[in-house]
């Protein structure tokens, strides 16, 4: 009988193998092609030179890396997609966070609001990039009619260097402030309304029970958005292709942009490839600080 | 004393001033959305007016006519669709089986395994971008559905997604089930699947806005116009059209109305997809 058992359940666990590489197998097979070999391939390239419709490919060990450096553009792009991040990032949140805030407080059509704030969020960057041109027109765009109002002088929003950073903070923050705006809104629910109505019995005023109560505890999710925030600026490309290409001058020309010019205009894939293990280093650094301020917050609530 | 009296005026003052504070801030946002639906009905001697009119004078319909004139709109429609529908589905599947691999199968490295699969959520897509053009070069795939679909489908997000959604359900259920003789796959069919529905419609709308918004992966693969998609085409076509604004805007309504009434009904999935990524990613 024992016997038995134990020889069915050997049995049992041979075919829970055999199950789970079943399961697995479409996944597992795409992500080796297009995740694991992809990341590794790319490191190995960043050391060679290589265009990609030639046969040669030739070891030049650091050189590409060197080369970046040594390149004023790229120290151009870099700068600019810090430029964006400082801008949207700050701008971004503490929309979210005012936004998030008045929502969760009694207001008259709640859902309208929301659908409106997240509209922005869903549809295509590439539509968005298109539409903001046009509000942006320095003749007949709706933006500088708007400001005349206000007896600002017409803006030349997409063709003066300064301007057309800007004009794509401007759009960057409207584009996803909505998205963090709803991780706000679980964050608030998160804190007990008992804390609020204790305060209030102490006689704290509004202002003070929000940077008293709800900022220090809302803090993890403020963190968790910082970092994200931060990683999606500096991937940003769909909007800075459609709406400036990168111009004028250069002004606006981020990171991805430039990665993208060298890996499919030029080829040249190599030198691309190094560009991108930098990019992911950067963001490497942020995803752990990340994860350990996670980690060391989950073990101080347990 | 008196003071007490005035809380109530305070309160409600302060109610309706969050409340215009508000809706002027939605107003703003929805502005660019408004004026893009205006511009597309107006005709280019109105288009370049100064001041610019707020309501077209006259409806001109035909601009939409023109603009899918200009461009084959529909067949970028079909397109996208067809792709954001196929990865859709395609990922439903292949998630919804790594998921239940790793909810409920015990098998040597699975801890591990899962571990890799998270980790790989932190690679950004521009490192990977590269070499994955190059193996459908290789492939012979470039310019073509395949290199639209195929990539897209497994989703490290989706498999995690699914698989925090699995362990929640009872496992007594599974167990009556193996009784009666069903297979792994009958149960992950026929009692997984439809008690995970409202997960699985979480990933199905974000994979599906994900996909048919897509620009930087269909801009590198596609070249032929019969296969681009509607992001892609509405970028050539700004190019062709730099300011021909009622085409150009009478697109942006084409591309944007369609996902913005799928949002409308959808919307509870989509707030729940991203408090999902955020609060637990």
């Amino acid at each position: 009988m024992g016997q038995a058992y134990k020889h069915k359940r050997i049995g049992y666990k041979k075919k829970n193998g055999f199950n789970a590489l079943l399961f697995l197998s479409p996944t597992l097979i795409i992500f080796t092609t297009f995740i694991l070999f992809p990341v590794i391939f790319s490191f190995y390239l960043s050391f060679h030179k290589w265009n990609m419709f030639s046969s040669v490919r030739s070891f030049v060990g650091l050189d590409n890396y060197v080369r970046l450096f040594k390149d004023g553009e790229f120290w151009l792009v870099l700068k600019n997609t810090f430029i964006y991040t400082l801008g949207t990032v700050p701008l971004n949140m503490a929309f979210a966070l005012a936004v998030a805030y008045f929502l969760n407080k009694k207001v008259f059509g709640k859902k309208f609001l929301r659908t409106a704030f997240f509209a922005p969020v869903i549809i295509s960057p590439v539509a968005a990039a298109v539409i903001w041109r046009w509000l942006y027109d320095p003749n007949f765009g709706f933006l500088n009619y708007f400001l005349s109002w206000f007896g600002v002088r017409s803006i030349n929003w997409l063709n003066d260097p300064t301007a057309a950073m800007f004009a794509l903070i401007i759009m960057g923050v409207w584009k996803t402030f909505g998205f963090n705006m709803v991780l706000f809104t679980a964050g608030l629910q998160g804190i007990p309304e008992t804390y609020y109505e204790a305060a209030e019995i102490d006689g704290a005023t509004r202002w003070s029970r929000f940077w008293k109560i709800t900022l220090p505890l809302l803090a993890p999710t403020t963190f968790f958005i910082t970092i994200i925030s931060i990683i999606g600026s500096f991937q940003v490309f769909d909007i800075v292709y459609v709406l400036t290409s990168g111009g004028p001058l250069g002004s606006t020309k981020v990171y991805v942009f430039y990665l993208y010019e060298w890996a499919f205009k030029f080829f040249e894939m190599g030198y691309a490839s190094a560009a991108a293990y930098i990019l992911f280093a950067i963001l490497f650094v942020l995803t752990l600080i990340q994860v350990k301020y996670l980690r060391s917050k989950v073990y101080e609530a347990v | 004393m008196n003071d007490l009296k005035y809380i109530p005026i305070i309160k409600q003052t302060r109610t309706i001033v969050f409340n215009i504070t508000l809706y002027a801030l939605a107003i703003a946002t929805l502005m660019p959305f408004i004026w893009m639906v205006l511009t597309s009905f107006k005709d280019m001697n109105e288009l370049f007016s100064y001041p610019p009119t707020w309501f077209p004078h006259e409806f001109h319909f035909e601009n939409f006519k023109n603009a899918f004139e200009a461009a084959p709109f529909g067949r970028y429609y079909l397109n996208s669709i067809f792709v954001a529908i196929t990865v859709t589905i395609g990922q439903l599947f292949t998630c919804s089986l790594a998921a239940y691999a790793f909810a409920r199968i015990k098998f040597w490295g699975r801890e591990v395994l899962f571990f890799i699969f998270l980790g790989t959520m932190m690679i950004p897509y521009h490192v990977t971008m590269i070499p994955s053009f190059m193996v459908l070069y290789w492939l012979g795939w470039v310019d073509s559905y395949k290199a639209l679909i195929v990539p897209g489908l497994a989703s490290a997000f989706g498999t995690f997604l699914l698989r925090q959604f699995f362990l929640t359900i009872p496992q007594d259920l599974e167990d009556a089930a193996y009784m009666d003789g069903c297979s792994r796959f009958g149960v992950l069919w026929r009692i997984i699947v439809p008690l995970a529905k409202p997960a699985l419609a979480t990933l199905a709308i974000f994979t599906f806005m994900g996909v048919f918004n897509d620009f930087i992966w269909a801009l590198i693969v596609i070249n032929s116009e019969q296969l681009q998609t509607v992001q892609l085409g509405l970028a050539v076509f700004r190019d062709r059209y730099v300011t021909e604004w009622d085409l150009l805007m009478a697109g942006s309504v084409t591309a944007t109305l369609p996902i913005l009434i799928i949002f409308f009904f959808a919307q509870k999935y989509f707030i729940k997809g991203i408090t999902l990524s955020g609060l637990k990613g």
